[in-house]
């Protein structure tokens, strides 16, 4: 019992993944002590709302907290203001920027990431914003209330997503991406190419094979140049160019890093009684036979749901399906599952509807479905999707196909 | 402002004021209520703010969208006729003083 006792559980992170391993752990009857470090003023609140709704001129003016006022005192729970600035893994010890040096037997990093700056000539004029924080949130929705010429650089999630709730608040909006396609690295290239299409026939000056040179200043406010000569005028700036696993801390400890804190399939670390989840873990993934790092909701919360079972002592392998979603304006895209560029795409339904989905296909089986407005698909899909089941792309173009009848012939309704 | 009584299985309720135009979620998650998780943030992706809404109030309720009705086929707990999405009932005069049945399970 003296041993129970003495079991201090320490979080590093009081995101998604921070939280939710806190809450499973007591879910799970964890005996020890939890405690929560948030490294942000704020208490710990939902990220993805931030780049969507509550960007909209008719948002509800607070953020979403990730549980209530009462949840860390009735759980029992301690949340912590404060940054982790060291760990001595052999002592187990956490030391604060405010002094404070914490004993913990287990350690889980959830510290997330951080945005990649932009490292253009200019890139930290004022007016020029990232989002990530709440207060980055508080910022734009500010700024968005003045502003009539937004220029997005990077046409990822959170480039087009902030793009459509800009243009819905009436301003000109124009996307700059380097790349040929947006959203190439999460989605298909079929995909990819229909949401091209969409946002610009919305009226989003959306703009390929075009990067940021520079951004300038003129007495008219911003200006910003592309990477081929052409100078477009902004009120306001706004970069999404991707992320970096925030793994200073563990690194420094002597964790094992690339892109990401390593951790085997229980998710702990290359160091006894440190675990790492989220945004910041690099994992052995099951759908891809690679590793992987992924920035999600679903990853965070079911890696939380594992680590805490990692820490009671159960010895399983982390193998939930990934999936992913973006609102952007009208468009609801959801993902189950990850693609590669040599899958084979079938469209099923009418993209012209502006309802369908795209089933990708590796070796004859369904290894992604990407949905559009089609969330009855998106739910069949995570059914269906990393069971190896192998279809034929003639069953699947069926007028008379769907995903929702095929995941009630394979999956036994519980009774 | 009107008025949210959440009904656990349990027997238990909560009961809570917000301002006009939070949502069912929101208010729940905002208040601690059990059993309401609302784990994608109100976009109707994830389907874990399901609740039953009291037969006298459902003619009040905003409609039923395509989306939701899909969504709601994959509750965890079962989907019967008075099944919505918290995070798409937002509050109105009309439901003043509205009753919901919290199911057993959302994940």
């Amino acid at each position: 019992m003296d041993a129970k006792r003495a079991e201090h559980t320490v979080i590093i992170g009081a995101g998604q993944a921070g939280i939710q391993v806190a809450d499973s752990l007591r879910a799970e009857g964890y005996p020890g002590a939890v405690t929560v470090l948030n490294d942000e003023s704020a208490v710990p609140y939902q990220r993805p709302p931030l780049s969507k709704d509550y960007l909209s001129a008719a948002a509800e003016g607070t953020a979403l907290p990730l549980r209530g006022p009462d949840f860390f005192e009735s759980k029992n729970i301690t949340l912590h203001s404060g940054r982790a600035v060291a760990v001595d893994t052999d002592a187990r010890k956490v030391s604060l920027d405010g002094g404070t040096v914490l004993n913990y037997t287990h350690l889980v990093f959830a510290t997330g990431a951080a945005n990649r700056p932009l490292s253009c000539p200019g890139a930290t004029f004022e007016g020029v914003h990232a989002l990530r924080t709440l207060r980055d949130a508080l910022n734009l929705q500010r700024a968005l209330a003045t502003a009539q010429r937004v220029v997005v650089i990077g046409a990822g999630f959170i480039g087009l997503e902030f793009a459509a709730a800009a243009h819905a608040r009436g301003l000109e909006v124009t996307v700059l991406e380097f790349a040929s396609r947006p959203m190439g690295r999460a989605l298909s290239a079929t995909a990819s190419q229909w949401f091209a299409e969409r946002h610009r026939t919305d009226g989003i000056d959306l703009r390929l094979n075009e990067g940021v040179a520079s951004i300038e200043r003129d007495e008219a406010g911003l200006v910003v140049i592309s990477t081929t000569g052409r100078r477009y005028p902004a009120d306001l700036v706004l970069y999404g160019v991707g992320v970096l696993p925030r793994t200073e801390v563990p690194q420094a400890a002597g964790v094992a890093t690339d892109n990401g804190v390593l951790v085997d399939a229980a998710l702990r670390t290359s160091v006894p009684g440190v675990l790492a989840v989220g945004d910041c873990a690099s994992f052995p993934n099951v759908h891809t036979g690679t590793r992987t790092r992924l920035e999600s909701v679903q990853n965070a919360t079911d890696q939380g749901r594992h680590a805490a079972r990692s820490i009671m002592g159960e010895n399983s392998s982390y193998a939930q399906l990934p999936w992913f979603w973006s609102t952007q304006g009208a468009l609801r895209l959801q993902i189950a599952g990850i693609s590669e560029p040599t899958d084979e795409p079938v469209i099923l339904g009418d993209p012209s509807s502006g309802k369908f989905s795209i089933a990708l296909l590796r070796n004859g089986a369904l290894a992604a479905v990407e949905s559009v407005n089609s969330p009855a698909d998106h739910i069949a899909a995570r059914k269906l999707v990393g069971q190896n089941i192998s279809v034929d792309p003639a069953t699947l173009t069926h007028p008379s196909f769907s995903l929702k009848a095929l995941a009630k012939t394979l999956i036994p309704v519980p009774s | 402002m009107p008025t949210i009584t959440f009904a656990q299985s349990s027997g238990a309720t909560t009961e809570i004021t917000v301002a006009e135009g939070t949502s069912l979620m929101r208010a729940a998650v905002t208040n601690s209520v059990d059993g309401i998780v609302g784990e994608c943030g109100g976009q109707g992706m994830c389907a874990t703010c399901h609740v039953y809404v009291r037969p006298e109030f459902t003619d009040q309720l905003p409609e039923l969208s395509d989306d939701e009705d899909e969504m709601l086929d994959c509750t965890t707990a079962e989907r019967t006729d008075s099944s919505r999405l918290g995070c798409q009932i937002k509050m109105s005069p009309a439901l003043m003083n509205i009753v919901v049945d919290v199911p057993a399970d959302q994940v």
